[in-house]
């Protein structure tokens, strides 16, 4: 029985791993046969990122059991911190590929520190409360990344949080964070290969957590607090594992979205609450602690909007419309029946199958 | 009971992605075969590309820019074209955001772009310039204005760059005395406040006048300013710079007088557009000044003419960001002409030729009388100071 | 002198917080549902004033109801299309199609009445009040907003502990099924707490507005994701904690912005927020929750 079961498990991930692996191959055989759009081609890095942080959140939210409404928070904490290594780096190290897998480590650990810091105080309270807590600290990020000033020179690094006069740098000095301008130049080191391993990097840390001891001790923890602690559970150390985790693939999805700009701001839009939101939305429709469904919402999500450009005025107030629809489509009671009804008259041998 | 609703969950966004698959299919054979209102990229005409954002809070800038542009276009096609040849325009949405710009800048290029008219916002700017620059695609931004918008040598800009307006600005308040004590009110968390607030704050200290406050808000929190007008009162400034757009900018003007704080108000030139604001109490702008290319109420023939075709068009007044659009597609045409530009140039050939024209070409534009370019892609241009008389801009000595 | 005075800018700001914290957390105590969309649909309420009155001449009185109405009807229909059939899903399902809608009433926004700003003319007609030969400064707005936050709370209160239709909400949010068999008609209950939600919007958008006289797609937005923070602050949903929460949530921003750094309030205010909530993890006047075993 816990052999098949094992074995259910594992079937079902390598089928994940392969939806990925197969849809890389064929989008390499679409560019290097000229069919795939510039813009498809250039959606491709986002829509890794989208597709890691999804996976990330999906950690908490499906896993866990909670709801954090900050992990752009942790991803800006990536994004900024890795870029401005890459800036800083630019010239010391020249291949670009050391650069971008330091750069990688860099991001990804700060996250991650980021995310046990908030998570200590944070992981005591509950429900709606964690949530707004987190979404407070992903604005509090964001906040005073837009007042850091900082600059290098012959000195050394200056550091300030009023403006770029009061860094006091010598004439050399080269300002690398520039308040709310951000950090320009940075390398656009990522690709999409680089994108793509990455997010099998996420699923494998994802799935393997998932099925293992750890695993199964927090998901202990999401069905019934009181029985898992009552069986000598550490609840603080594995949530806040867990969480840290999950940041830290957060910070990961942040590198890799500072690498593919040449231009990184913390600015509402990319880093603000709408956007921690945009990927618990990814989460949702995806199905809560569904990975393979993480992955195809992002996906989707991160395309609709793109592919309703010919809707032109029209195209933000679509792609609501479709959100809702999809919504209800997926996840109400009444919609889900429906649909029953339609596959048990078209599939009949599924559904005796499953009555088995 | 979990598994079906994953299977049926698949299957649906399964139909959708098959589904969007297709209309990219179609889109991608073809321009001619994407939607109606799809700009139909033409055989035989010059394709210009413009991006900024027609959806969300900065909806308003690259909603002007759009329709400033599509005036001079569909100006220059009754006219004859460029040697002959028509121009296409297709403006897409950025959403201001850095990554969707990118996204619009791919799009278009599907479409066949071989110029570009963007971006509107400053960020996003930066990074198309970059995937520009990689395919040599000449790019005029008509308003982006930091300063690594035009840092490819095949990005121009229309606009005032933000270090320049910051330093112009503050000279000109010292070199006509208008101030001893300043106070500023800036938007912290925005590229284009902060960027002209900190040459403002370097060069003030050449000129005879004191900062006495330096407050700021952010993105966040821009509806209560009562604490930073409350400040500038207390110490007793007698002139408020205010480096930010007229939204923000109208609110202040409003909560400063129900705070009974009279004193002289300067803006650059996002504060143009205040007297546009529908319904808004135009006493209260009485006297501000701002240092801007451009003013709706000039009486020169040629922004008398833009005024009323875009009133008459678009139903609104419009502002400096509709007049940047429509003197960037002036520039393009210019720089074709003078360039000898064919349609059926390969784009990088179109850059080379525009690349080497704009700093020959000189075009009598609406944002500046004789407006020249250097290598650098930056503008030559006169920057007027205005101030508001009675509800109208006029002229300062 | 200058601390009472922004003490009393900090009292207008958070009263306005307080109007839009009441209508939300009114819906997340009965219906359980954070409605992302509150603050569009007090958008929605401001441009409907704004047309009636501004853009037709008509009375503000008109102005007012019409708006309320409109709001009222928006809220109704906005909870029968997308909310009714996820009643019995999970309830992250219904917070994203809340923020589906939010998307929607913006970009419907942006359609009907364009980006550009629009200044609203306040429809309150009471002037200022001067202390202290002027130095102390109490706008019309701020004492009609308070007072009117003051009437909401009591009448909600005693409609939710008086009345039969009040006491029919509060059994739906303490046990739907239960309330069921009560005989209580949990769809036509939440409908009601949706309609009564989404009035107070309205009341909150020509408020906020009159306040704040500039009225763009986006301007519910902010306002609204502030508003949350403060119900959360005082309780979420508790009634009283909605307004002491909101008033606390204005002086802290104020405050901060005036003493501390005009850049970092943003940061300040979320700042206390986490930390009350560390000490009081239920908000100022949450309910403990009881852990069942």
């Amino acid at each position: 029985m816990r052999d098949k079961k094992l074995n259910k498990t594992f079937k079902n991930n390598l089928i994940t791993y392969l939806i990925v692996i197969i849809s890389y191959a064929l989008v390499q055989a679409m560019i290097l046969s000229g069919n795939l759009s510039s813009l498809m081609q250039g959606l491709l890095v986002p829509i890794c990122t989208y597709v890691i942080m999804a996976l990330a959140l999906n950690l908490v939210v499906g896993v866990l059991g909670e709801l954090s409404l900050g992990h752009a928070g942790f991803m800006c904490v990536g994004a900024f911190s890795s870029a401005f290594f890459s800036k800083l780096t630019l010239e010391a190290i020249p291949n670009a590929g050391l650069r971008f897998f330091l750069a990688l480590l860099i991001g990804a650990v700060c996250a991650a520190i980021f995310g046990i810091i908030i998570g200590i105080p944070v992981l005591r309270l509950k429900g709606d409360y964690l949530a707004i807590v987190t979404l407070a600290f992903g604005e509090i990020i964001k906040n005073f990344i837009n007042v850091m000033y900082v600059g290098k020179d012959s000195n050394g690094f200056h550091f300030s949080i009023k403006d770029v006069a009061s860094l006091n740098m010598e004439d050399d000095g080269l300002v690398i964070i520039n308040g709310a301008q951000g950090i320009t130049g940075t390398p656009t080191d990522s690709n999409f290969t680089i994108g793509v391993l990455l997010i099998l990097f996420t699923l494998f840390v994802v799935l393997n957590l998932t099925n293992s001891r750890t695993g199964r001790a927090i998901m202990s923890i999401r069905d019934n607090r009181i029985a898992a602690e009552s069986v000598g559970i550490n609840i603080t150390k594995y949530k806040l594992m867990a969480f840290a985790i999950s940041a830290g693939l957060a910070g990961i999805g942040g590198v890799l979205y500072a690498h593919n700009l040449s231009t990184l701001t913390a600015l509402p839009k990319n880093f603000g609450y709408n956007m921690s939101i945009m990927f618990l939305v990814f989460v949702v429709l995806g199905g809560i602690g569904n990975m393979r469904g993480s992955i195809i919402a992002a996906v989707v999500l991160t395309l609709l909007p793109e592919l309703l450009r010919g809707l032109s005025d029209y195209r933000m107030l679509i792609y609501a419309v479709v959100l809702i629809a999809m919504m209800i489509f997926t996840s109400a009671p009444s919609m889900i029946e429906y649909r029953e009804k339609i596959m048990a008259k078209f599939g009949k041998n599924k559904v005796s199958k499953e009555a088995e | 009971m979990k598994k079906k609703i994953v299977s049926v969950l698949l299957a649906a966004t399964l139909a959708v992605m098959s589904l969007a698959g297709c209309g990219n299919q179609a889109s991608d054979k073809t321009s001619t075969a994407e939607g109606k209102n799809e700009v139909e990229a033409e055989e035989g005409t010059f394709l210009i590309g413009g991006i900024g954002p027609v959806t969300g809070e900065l909806a308003i800038y690259g909603m002007a820019e759009r329709n400033g542009a599509q005036i001079a276009v569909d100006e220059i096609n009754e006219a004859g074209g460029v040697n002959g040849t028509k121009l296409t325009f297709n403006f897409q949405d950025d959403e201001g955001d850095a990554e969707k710009s990118v996204n619009a800048y791919n799009n278009l290029k599907d479409w066949g772009m071989q110029i570009l008219c963007g971006t509107v916002t400053s960020t996003p700017c930066i990074a198309v310039a970059a995937k520009s620059s990689q395919d040599n695609l000449f790019q005029i931004t008509p308003s982006g204005s930091a300063a690594d918008c035009i840092g490819p040598d095949n990005a121009f800009r229309v606009c005032f760059s933000d270090p320049d307006q910051g330093t112009k600005s503050a000279e000109y308040i010292g070199e006509n005395k208008l101030a001893k004590k300043v106070a500023i009110i800036y938007d912290s968390s925005d590229v284009y406040s902060s960027g002209i607030t900190d040459k403002f704050v370097k060069e003030a200290e050449e000129q005879d006048f004191e900062i006495v406050a330096k407050e700021a808000f952010t993105a966040d929190n821009k509806t209560d300013f009562s604490v930073q007008i409350k400040k500038a009162q207390s110490e007793g400034a007698d002139l408020v710079f205010l480096p930010i757009y007229y939204s923000q900018a109208a609110l202040i003007l409003q909560q400063a007088n129900s705070l009974g704080f009279e004193t002289t108000f300067f803006g650059c030139d996002g504060l143009d557009g205040i007297l546009g604001v529908e319904n808004f109490d135009q006493k209260l702008a009485e006297g501000v000044m701002l240092l801007t290319p451009f003013a709706a109420d000039a009486t020169d023939e040629l922004t008398k003419n833009f005024v009323a075709k875009y009133k008459e068009e678009y139903g609104e007044v419009p502002n400096q960001f509709a007049a940047d659009g429509y003197d960037a597609i002036y520039a393009i045409a210019a720089a074709l002409e003078k360039g000898e530009c064919k349609p059926d140039m390969s784009v990088s050939d179109i850059c080379e030729a525009m690349k080497k024209a704009m700093t020959e070409i000189s075009i009598e534009g609406l944002t500046g009388e004789k407006i020249t370019w250097d290598e650098s892609g930056a503008p030559d241009k006169e920057a007027k100071a205005v101030v508001i008389k009675d509800g109208a801009y006029s002229l300062m000595e | 002198m200058g601390f009472i005075s922004y003490l009393i800018d900090g009292i207008s700001l958070g009263s306005v917080y307080a109007l839009i914290a009441l209508g939300y957390t009114m819906v997340y105590g009965i219906a359980k549902m954070l409605n992302f969309a509150h603050g569009d649909v007090i958008m929605i309420g401001g441009y409907t004033v704004y047309t009636i009155v501004s853009t037709m001449g008509l009375s503000p009185w008109l102005g007012m109801a019409a708006s309320v109405v409109v709001c009222t009807v928006l809220g109704v229909a906005v909870e029968k299309i997308a909310y009714k059939p996820l009643r019995m899903a999970s309830p992250l399902a219904v917070l994203i199609t809340a923020i589906g809608v939010s998307y929607f009433l913006q970009n419907m926004g942006l359609l009907i009445f364009t980006a550009s700003p629009k200044a609203f003319t306040s429809v309150v007609s009471i002037s200022n009040i001067k202390l202290a030969d002027g130095a102390l400064n109490i706008s019309g707005v701020t004492l009609v907003t308070i007072i009117t936050c003051i009437i909401i709370m009591i009448a909600l209160m005693f409609f939710i502990k008086k009345t039969k239709a009040g006491r029919a909400m509060v059994a739906v949010s303490e046990d739907k099924g239960a309330a069921l068999l009560m005989g209580i008609d949990v769809n036509s209950t939440i409908s009601l707490t949706f309609a009564i939600g989404s009035g107070l919007a309205a009341v909150a958008g020509f408020l906020l507005c009159s306040a704040y006289p500039t009225l763009t797609p986006y301007t519910g937005a902010m306002p609204g994701i502030k508003a949350f923070v403060a119900a959360v602050f005082g309780g979420i949903g508790s009634i009283p904690g909605a307004f002491i929460g909101g008033i606390l949530l204005g002086i802290i921003e104020i405050l901060s912005k005036a003493y501390i750094s005009s850049q970092l309030s943003d940061a300040i205010v979320f700042l206390v927020l986490i930390l009350v909530l560390l000490i009081k993890p239920t908000g100022i006047l949450g309910k403990e929750i009881h852990e069942k075993v």
